[in-house]
C-alpha cells in the first residue's frame, strides 16, 4: 500500500513540476481552440467555455493545491507537535489549558472553521494554507500528547533525567525521535485532508483568484456548465483530485499499519 | 473524562452531571475562539463590510445599530450574553435577527444530515461485515479499496458527477433545490394546533400528501447519496476492524460450536458487540458530516445552513457568518455530548 500510494503521489508531483515543459498550451490562454470542445485528437481532454485547453489545465492544476498542502502541513505540524510535546511534558495546568483549546478547535467542523478564517483573510495561497493549518493543528497535538504521556514514564527517559539532562534536551533528543513515526503517518494523512479542504475552499470561491489553472477552480466554473453536458471540464480535474488524495490516503494507511504491528495482525 | 469517586463506579446520574459540566468550559472556549477569529483579529467588521466605500456617517450608524462601537470586552460580553438567550445579533444586510435566519435554514441541513448518516451507516455496516466475513478475499480487498476511494472523493465532485449522469443525462432526479416550487409542505393543523418540523419528508406525511412526500424524497436523493457515500468509508473500516476482533472472541467460538448458522452469529451475536464503537464513530463523524454538508448544499443549491453561510460570505455579512459558525460549533458539541451520554448508558464500563 505504501508503495502504490507513494508511486501515485510521486507521479502527480512529477506531472505538476514538469507541467511547464509538457503541456501543449498555456493553461490560462483563452481561445487556443473552439469553445467547449469534447476531447479530440488536437485537444486530448477537450476545451472549456473560454477555449482554454483542458489537458494543459489538468497538468498545471496541481500547483496551487500542492503548495497550499505543503505549506499548511509544515505550519500545523510544527505548531501541533510543539504544543503537544510541551503541554504533555509539562503536565498540570499547561497541559489542561492546551488540551482544552485544542479540543475546542477539534470540535469544529474543519471546513467551517477554514471557511470562516479564509473569509476573513481573503484568497491566496498563504491565506488558504494558514486557514487549513489552524484546523489541523489538533490532529498533531492529540497524537503527540498521548505518546509523550506514555514515553515520558519510560525508564530511559527517567535515566536521562536522573543524569541531569535538561528538559529541552530530554524533549528533543530522547522523546521526539520516539514520536517521529506516528507524526509521519499523521503528516501523510494530513496531506490528503489538506488537499480536500483546499479543493473545498476553492470550490466555494475562497481559494484562488479567478481563472487560475487549478483543479478546484475548474470544478467551480464547471458547475455552471453542467447543463451543457460538458463532462470533460469537471471530469478530468476532479479525477486528479481523487487520485492525489487517494495516493496520500493509502500511503498513510499503509505506513500506519507498518508502524503499528498490532493493527497489522488484525488487518 | 470525569474521575470516579472513591475509586468506584460513577452512577449514571453523576456521570451525566460531570459530562454536562465539562461541556461548559468547552462551549465558552469555542465562543471565544470564534470571537477572536471573526471579531478581534480582522478588526472593524463594518469597515470590512463596506470595503471602506461608504460615508463615515453611514458606517457609524451601522456600528451603533450592531453595537460594534463599544469596546471589545463589552462586545464580547454582549455576544456571550446574547447567545445564552438565543440572540446572535443582527444581520448586516437588513438588521433582522441572525438567530431567526439560522433557525429557518437549520431543518434543511438536519434533514440532509439524518438521511445521509443513515445511508452511510447502513451501507458501511453491510460492507464492513461482508468484508470481515470474507477476510483477505478478493471481495474484502475490493470493499476496502472502495472505502479508500470514497474517502478521497471531494463531495462536490461526486455530486456533480451524479447531477451530470442521473439528473441532466437521464432526468431521473432534479439537479438541485429542496422541493418543486409550490410544493412546500404546510404540516398538520388540528384546530388551533399546528405541527411543522421543517423536515419536508416528515411534514409532507403529516399533511398526508404522498405526492409531495415522494417529490421531497426525489429532491433529497442525490444530495443524500453524495454525502453518504463520502462519509461511509470510515464506517466500513470501523465495522470491519471491530468485527474482525469480535469474531475471534470466545463467545463467537462457543456459538459456532453450538452449531449456530454463520449468518446468525455474524449479525446477531458479533455485530451487536461491535456496534458500540460504531456509535462513537457516528458522533465523531458528525463534524465531518457538517463540513461535507456545506459543500453538498452548495453543489445542490440545498437551502440549509451551509448555503446560508456561503451566501452570507458573498455579502460580507460578518454578523451572520459569526452566527452560522457558532451554530455549527454548538451543534457538534451537543451531538458529542449526546453520544457520550448514550454510550455511558449502554456500556457501564465507560463510567469506570
Amino acid at each position: 500500500m505504501v508503495v502504490i500510494g507513494g508511486i501515485t503521489v510521486l507521479a502527480v508531483v512529477m506531472m505538476t513540476i514538469l507541467s511547464p515543459y509538457i503541456s501543449p498550451f498555456n493553461p490560462s490562454a483563452i481561445n487556443v481552440g473552439p469553445l467547449l470542445q469534447p476531447p479530440n485528437s488536437r485537444f486530448l481532454l477537450g476545451t472549456n467555455h473560454l477555449g482554454e485547453d483542458m489537458l494543459s489545465r489538468v497538468l498545471w492544476g496541481g500547483w496551487v493545491m500542492l503548495q497550499v498542502a505543503i505549506l499548511s502541513v509544515v505550519i500545523c505540524s510544527i505548531i501541533g507537535v510543539t504544543i503537544g510535546l510541551v503541554g504533555a511534558y509539562a503536565g498540570g495546568f499547561v497541559d489542561k489549558i492546551s488540551s482544552l483549546v485544542m479540543d475546542s478547535i477539534y470540535a469544529f467542523p474543519g471546513l467551517v472553521l477554514a471557511i470562516a478564517i479564509s473569509a476573513m483573510l481573503g484568497p491566496g495561497v498563504i491565506n488558504m494554507a494558514l486557514a487549513i493549518a489552524v484546523v489541523y493543528i489538533p490532529s498533531y497535538f492529540r497524537v503527540v500528547r498521548s505518546q509523550v504521556l506514555t514515553v515520558k514514564e519510560l525508564t530511559y527517559v527517567e535515566a536521562a533525567r536522573a543524569l541531569g539532562a535538561k528538559s529541552r534536551r530530554i524533549l528533543t533528543r530522547y522523546i521526539l525521535p520516539n514520536l517521529l513515526p506516528s507524526v509521519v503517518v499523521v503528516v501523510t494523512l494530513n496531506f490528503a485532508d489538506a488537499i480536500l479542504t483546499a479543493a473545498g475552499l476553492t470550490f466555494l470561491g475562497l481559494g484562488v483568484p479567478v481563472s487560475t489553472a487549478d483543479w478546484g477552480w475548474d470544478l467551480t466554473y464547471g458547475r455552471q456548465l453542467l447543463f451543457s453536458g460538458a463532462w470533460w471540464v469537471i471530469g478530468f480535474p476532479g479525477l486528479m483530485i481523487v487520485v492525489t488524495v487517494w495516493g496520500f490516503t493509502i500511503m498513510g494507511e499503509g505506513l500506519s499499519e507498518l508502524l503499528n504491528p498490532k493493527l497489522r495482525e488484525i488487518a | 473524562m470525569p474521575q470516579p469517586q472513591q475509586g468506584g463506579l460513577l452512577t449514571l446520574r453523576s456521570y451525566v452531571v460531570a459530562r454536562v459540566l465539562l461541556t461548559i468550559p468547552m462551549v465558552l472556549l469555542l465562543l471565544t475562539l470564534v470571537f477572536v477569529i471573526l471579531r478581534v483579529i480582522p478588526g472593524d467588521p463594518v469597515l470590512l463590510h463596506f470595503e471602506k466605500a461608504a460615508s463615515p456617517a453611514a458606517m457609524d450608524a451601522m456600528r451603533h445599530e450592531l453595537g460594534t462601537d463599544k469596546p471589545l470586552i463589552n462586545q464580547y460580553i454582549d455576544y456571550v450574553w446574547g447567545l445564552l438567550h438565543g440572540d446572535m445579533g443582527k444581520s448586516m444586510i437588513d438588521y433582522s435577527p441572525v438567530s431567526q435566519q439560522v433557525m429557518s435554514a437549520f431543518p434543511a441541513t438536519l434533514e440532509l444530515a439524518i438521511y445521509s448518516t443513515a445511508f452511510a451507516v447502513v451501507l458501511g455496516i453491510l460492507l464492513g461485515v461482508q468484508s470481515s466475513r470474507r477476510f483477505h478475499s478478493a471481495q474484502d480487498h475490493g470493499i476496502r479499496t472502495f472505502g479508500t476511494i470514497t474517502y478521497s472523493l471531494p463531495v462536490f465532485f461526486l455530486g456533480m458527477v451524479l447531477q451530470l449522469t442521473l439528473a441532466v443525462g437521464l432526468h431521473l432526479f432534479p439537479t438541485g433545490g429542496r422541493i418543486a416550487i409550490g410544493m412546500e409542505p404546510v404540516g398538520l393543523t388540528i384546530g388551533s394546533f399546528h405541527i411543522a418540523t421543517g423536515l419536508f419528508t416528515v411534514d409532507t406525511l403529516l399533511e398526508g400528501n404522498l405526492v409531495k412526500f415522494v417529490t421531497a424524497l426525489r429532491y433529497l436523493f442525490l444530495p443524500t447519496i453524495s454525502l453518504g457515500l463520502v462519509i461511509c468509508g470510515t464506517f466500513i473500516r470501523m465495522t470491519r476492524s471491530n468485527m474482525l476482533e469480535t469474531l475471534r472472541m470466545d463467545f463467537v467460538t462457543a456459538a459456532k460450536a453450538r452449531g449456530l448458522p454463520n449468518r446468525v452469529i455474524t449479525y446477531t451475536y458479533a455485530l451487536k458487540n461491535a456496534f458500540l464503537p460504531i456509535l462513537t464513530m457516528i458522533g465523531l463523524q458528525f463534524a465531518a458530516l457538517l463540513a461535507g454538508a456545506v459543500l453538498t448544499e452548495t453543489t445542490f443549491s440545498w437551502p440549509g445552513l451551509g448555503s446560508y453561510l456561503v451566501g452570507r460570505i458573498g455579502f460580507r455579512d460578518y454578523t451572520a457568518i459569526q452566527g452560522a459558525v457558532v451554530f455549527f460549533g454548538l451543534l457538534v458539541t451537543l451531538v458529542s455530548l449526546v453520544v457520550d451520554l448514550l454510550y455511558a448508558y449502554l456500556d457501564p464500563r465507560v463510567r469506570l
